[in-house]
């Protein structure tokens, strides 16, 4: 096999060069000279500062509050903090704020600012910065739980150091919005442009599909940042990255493939997590036959997720089951991974039972902007053609699924993954409830709604985590959709740069990595 | 030059014939099923199993290219057809005629090679819907205006041109002196550029299935097989060269013939 | 001078159309501004509140007006995904994808007009067999097989260069100028091969015509008659073909951009289309719309010099 690669690669390069050559004519044009860049002189040099690659634009709005996408995000989690802020662990720890208490009853907050925060505008941040920044992201933040969680703030007010945030009713989730309401300048009108926050780096530039660069914040209050410097470089072609990794240039890649990993050379640190994601066959429950509930089973046993992980990613990624991924340790429930077993005369006998006994057939409706979605629907496909069901991929740009699938339901079925923007369970399912606008399967399911009603008011945490685990179990037993896996996640790492870790969110922190001496 | 012109010939056409009929086999009979897959035979390389290897969901690439060239070759006949076509017809009305027409014909030729390709396309499926024939559509009206802008200039040159006028004063019809006397003038440029937009057409479906137009996963096409293939250009190169060198045998096959036939008129 | 002004009269009504043609093209396919702004976690509220803010519940028409009106001002706009003016964004990109085009259309015209040349007049059977066979390959490899082929041995095992290593004209014009040598080669490619066939051809059929005979029998040299006659009319449909050329270069980069990490417009034209950006799509179609009328009018004039008896537009 190597043999055959080696010579195959040889042979590659003789048509390429011959191609060249007789393209140029024999003419002498001048090569550009090996990148001052290369391998080795990079490494020995970094000068306490890294290139990272990434594969997508920033193409978003950089104010806290109006940034969606998840990539920016990622990025900007460096740039901008809350009162508190979530730690690799999925715990909340203080960030401007030096402390907070909670009351008895759940329903006043107090925090106490932390002395010295200063924005990276050389301005010390303020209570009133504070109170500024809470009014300006429930009016304005994109993100429709946090706005809903912050509508039920009564009364914000500071006295001395101190904030107090009165809700109308007790929110066991309400620490997770907060740290969702970066805290930003008053009367700072450029955000969206060059955005100012107190986090570990500061932005320095953004170049529109060339970089992004950060520098380190050395008037951070907390231990500063290692690095002097994060150039962010955007590849928008998968290959390209990957050549420039391979090349050495880059410090640090993250959401590789496995075959990436896999044909990797140059000696990095290949880490893997996950890519906290539900990843499932969505399944538009409003329409048929997607309305029986003996279809969806039938699909779910139909449907054999381990020899789809082996296909993908050569049986890495998590199985899950259900609306919840493992990084959320509290909620997640591995047996309900195993709740449908490949079984595919179960599944014909469940369909000849709805009435299907000669299979029918359905469109799944894939964004075609993410090559995993796509993949996993091929297999689909092929999966199940075995029970007798005939189904079709059609891809759409993400803006026509964001319009037709997500925004008008309008699909039968479709094949993405669903993060969570905040950090706790309501993230992931809320939006099931029957009249939540974003229930874009038509999710319709009594018990579901009171199960989660109930889980919300909950004030003992306990009793909500059981709540919401049983949410998890109705989403399951009545196989809302066919879950399917949280996808595996590689990062690619500078061997000389240590500390790299993985949230529970989307996010990198580069606050903690460094160069090891 | 009727040595050469045999040379090129037999060589395009038993290059034609033989891809010919391995596209027609393929709408029978392939050795697999183009779309079984098999996670122990992920990127297996060329065998005598696999003729072309296997691809990262385990599919022969042979069979998937026999299928896909079939599907590529008839989207892209199609398209060259309705380029090639309309464009000889509005050039050659705008080149030999001119006046007021040539002035519309050509700012509408501008605007459509101005009109961004992915915007059209876009537009073409939500008025259309998703399905293999709009993407003919939408690439054939791409594909119009280079060959327009090409048959015009030939024409304009040619009908000033002296056994032109003579043919004229003698009495011959427009259509006559046009497709008589002035087309065969401009085959070799629109032979040339028939090969170069077949190759464009084969690549252009593929750069638009994603928008659901064209062939769709997990059926195959050449063209989208071939941007498959970039990313496993290190695991499995054999991917990228045998629908590569498919594309190129297929083009070449052709383009030799054209050129052959047009050396020995 | 009249006809200059009339050639500025077409290049503004094709603009015109061309910009009020995309405009509306925004108005069929799916999606808007805020589809891709506010994401999947928007609620309704704030999707209207934002339509308002950037005057998308406006009738079409009057937009357009706006934006027209805008634009002749020399306003074109301020984008909505970057929220920077576009003009900066166009002053930015164009030089890379000009320089890219100048580039690659320069290796054009100095590599295949010499050896067109050469493979038209050379008496050598070899050669004219050996360049026709030649050209026929190399118009049958598609380009993007080329680039990727490209990028993964010069970039992979030759590392020749680092994709996306590319430094911008404002650092340096030099190493800019550098890094583009590849791939405007790779785009180069497949235009030499076309240009040489034409030119080739286009030679042959002129070297059968009745004047040059007419000449060989009074006496002048082959060499003399090629230089004095030949090639000036030979050279007329390849000028209409590097018209095309360049045009279609500039419009038509897309692949090698993304392949080669190249920061141009192409791939700024896309992603806004995506993301369903329309001042930045108008501002670039414009731009596009006016090279390539602006290329077409120096072809006609070529065309004109070359050949007297063309006397029309």
């Amino acid at each position: 096999m190597a043999v055959i690669k080696r010579i195959l690669a040889v042979f590659l390069a003789m048509a390429v060069t011959a191609g060249l050559l007789c393209g140029c004519g024999g003419t002498t044009t001048q090569n550009p000279g090996p990148s001052d860049e290369t391998t080795d002189s990079s490494r020995a040099d970094h000068g306490n500062e890294i290139t990272v690659g990434i594969a997508q634009d920033l193409d978003d709005s950089l104010d806290p509050n109006l940034m969606t996408a998840a990539g920016t995000r990622e990025v900007m989690f460096n740039v901008f903090e809350g009162l508190v802020k979530p730690n690799s662990d999925g715990d909340y720890v203080c960030a401007v704020a030096s402390d907070y208490e909670k009351s008895e009853d759940g329903l006043t907050y107090t925090f106490t600012l932390r002395d010295g925060v200063v924005f990276h505008n050389g301005q010390s941040c303020t209570t009133d910065d504070v109170i500024y920044s809470f009014e300006t992201c429930a009016a304005t933040s994109v993100t429709s739980a946090v706005v809903t969680a912050l509508s039920a703030i009564t009364d914000i007010s500071a006295q001395g150091n101190t904030i107090t945030i009165t809700l109308s009713a007790p929110n066991p989730d309400f620490i997770s919005y907060v740290s969702s309401v970066y805290i930003m300048p008053k009367g700072y009108t450029e955000q969206s442009t060059a955005p100012v926050g107190t986090g570990p780096f500061r932005f320095v530039s953004r170049s529109v599909q060339e970089n992004f660069i950060l520098e380190r914040n050395e008037d951070y209050y907390g231990e500063a940042a290692k690095l002097d410097k994060v150039t962010y470089k955007i590849y928008e072609d998968n290959n390209a990255l990957f050549t420039a990794l391979n090349s050495g240039a880059l410090d640090l890649v993250a959401h590789l493939t496995i075959d990436q990993v896999n044909n990797l050379s140059n000696g990095y640190n290949v880490l893997e997590g996950t890519m906290n994601l539900v990843q499932a066959l969505y399944l538009n429950n409003a329409v048929e036959p997607f309305d029986n509930e003996l279809v969806r089973q039938a699909l779910c046993y139909a449907v054999d997720v381990d020899s789809m992980l082996e296909f993908t990613a050569e049986g890495h990624g998590t199985k899950l089951g259900s609306s919840m991924y493992p990084a959320f340790g509290k909620y997640f429930d591995p047996a309900l991974a195993e709740a449908y077993p490949y079984d595919v005369e179960k599944a014909k006998k469940l369909l000849a039972e709805a009435g299907y006994e000669n299979g029918f057939s359905f469109t799944i409706t894939v964004p075609s902007n993410y090559q995993p979605h796509v993949d996993t629907a091929v297999v689909l496909v092929e999966q199940l053609k075995a029970v007798g069901i005939d189904a079709q991929i059609q891809q759409v740009e993400w803006n026509t699924w964001l319009t037709e699938v997500y925004g008008n339901r309008n699909f039968e079925a479709t094949v993405c993954g669903f993060d969570a923007s905040t950090l706790n369970a309501s993230a992931l399912l809320a939006r099931w409830v029957s009249d939540n606008d974003k229930n874009m399967i038509n999710y319709n399911n009594a018990l579901y709604d009171e199960t989660f009603a109930q889980a919300q008011s909950a004030a003992d945490e306990s009793e909500q985590t059981a709540l919401y685990k049983q949410c998890l179990e109705i989403l399951s037993d009545t196989a809302a959709n066919v879950y399917l896996q949280d996808l595996a996640d590689f990062v690619a790492v500078n061997p000389e740069l240590q500390g790299f870790t993985f949230y529970p969110l989307y996010v990198i922190d580069m606050s903690c990595l460094y160069f090891a001496d | 030059m009727k040595k050469r012109a045999n040379i090129f010939l037999v060589s395009g056409g038993a290059v034609s014939l033989l891809m010919i009929c391995i596209i027609v086999m393929g709408w029978f009979w392939t050795p697999y099923d183009p779309t079984a897959m098999d996670a122990k035979a992920k990127f297996s390389p060329p065998s005598l199993q696999h003729l072309l290897g296997t691809d990262n969901f385990g599919r022969d690439i042979f069979s998937r290219v026999v299928d896909g060239a079939g599907t590529s070759f008839v989207i892209a006949l199609c398209v060259v057809a309705i380029g090639c076509i309309a464009g000889i017809i509005i050039g050659s009305l705008c080149g030999y005629y001119g006046g007021l027409p040539d002035v519309i014909l050509t700012r509408v030729c501008d605007s459509i090679t101005a009109f961004p390709a992915f915007l059209l396309a876009l537009v073409i499926v939500s008025i259309a819907g998703p399905g293999t024939e709009n993407i003919i559509i939408a690439l054939g009206i791409l594909f119009i205006p280079s060959f327009a802008r090409i048959v015009r200039s030939e024409f304009a040159r040619c009908r000033e041109l002296n056994y032109i006028k003579s043919a004229k004063i003698m009495g011959a019809g427009g259509f006559r002196i046009m497709f008589r006397h002035i087309l065969p003038n401009t085959l070799p440029v629109l032979l040339s550029a028939v090969s170069i937009g077949f190759n464009n057409a084969v690549l252009s479906e593929a750069s638009m299935s994603f928008l659901g137009i064209g062939i769709q996963p997990p059926y195959a096409s050449l063209g989208s097989m071939l941007s498959d293939s970039q990313s496993f250009l290190y695991s499995a190169p054999w991917y990228a060269l045998g629908t590569g060198g498919a594309i190129v045998l297929l083009i070449l096959g052709f383009s030799l013939l054209g050129e052959g036939l047009h050396l020995k008129r | 001078m009249k006809y200059i002004v009339k050639k500025i009269c077409t290049l503004i009504i094709t603009l015109f159309i061309v910009s009020l043609l995309a405009f509306l093209a925004f108005q069929i396919i799916p999606g808007d501004p805020t589809t891709e702004l506010l994401g999947t976690e928007a609620t309704e509220e704030a999707r209207q509140a934002l339509r308002q803010e950037l005057g998308l519940d406006r009738p079409v028409l009057v937009r357009y007006w706006d934006w027209l009106s805008g634009f002749v001002m020399g306003d074109m706009g301020e984008s909505y995904n970057y929220r920077m003016p576009v003009s900066e964004m166009l002053a930015d990109k164009l030089p890379v994808t000009a320089l890219l085009t100048l580039l690659s259309f320069i290796f054009t015209i100095v590599l295949s007009i010499p050896l067109g040349i050469w493979a038209g007049s050379t008496r050598s059977r070899a050669v004219d067999l050996g360049v026709t066979v030649l050209d026929q390959v190399i118009m049958s490899v598609p380009p993007f097989f080329v680039g990727m082929l490209a990028c993964y041995l010069l970039g992979n095992v030759l590392k020749l260069f680092v994709p996306g290593d590319f430094v911008s004209y404002t650092v340096s014009w030099s190493k800019c100028l550098g890094y583009m040598i590849l791939p405007a080669l790779a785009i180069a490619i497949p235009r030499i091969a076309m240009t040489v066939k034409l030119l080739r051809s286009s030679i042959h059929s002129q070297l059968e015509q009745d004047y040059v005979r007419t000449s060989r029998s009074r006496g002048s040299s082959r060499g003399k008659i090629l230089r004095r006659h030949v090639l000036k009319n030979a050279m007329i449909p390849v000028i209409s073909f590097l018209a095309v050329s360049a045009a279609e270069i500039m419009t038509g980069s897309i692949i090698i951009e993304q392949v080669f990490t190249i920061p141009g417009v192409s791939r700024l034209l896309l992603a806004s289309i995506s993301n369903r950006d329309f001042p930045v799509v108008q501002a670039i179609v414009v731009v596009m719309a006016a090279w390539i009328v602006i290329v077409n009018f120096a072809a006609d004039l070529l065309y004109q010099l070359a050949d007297p008896r063309i006397r029309r537009l």
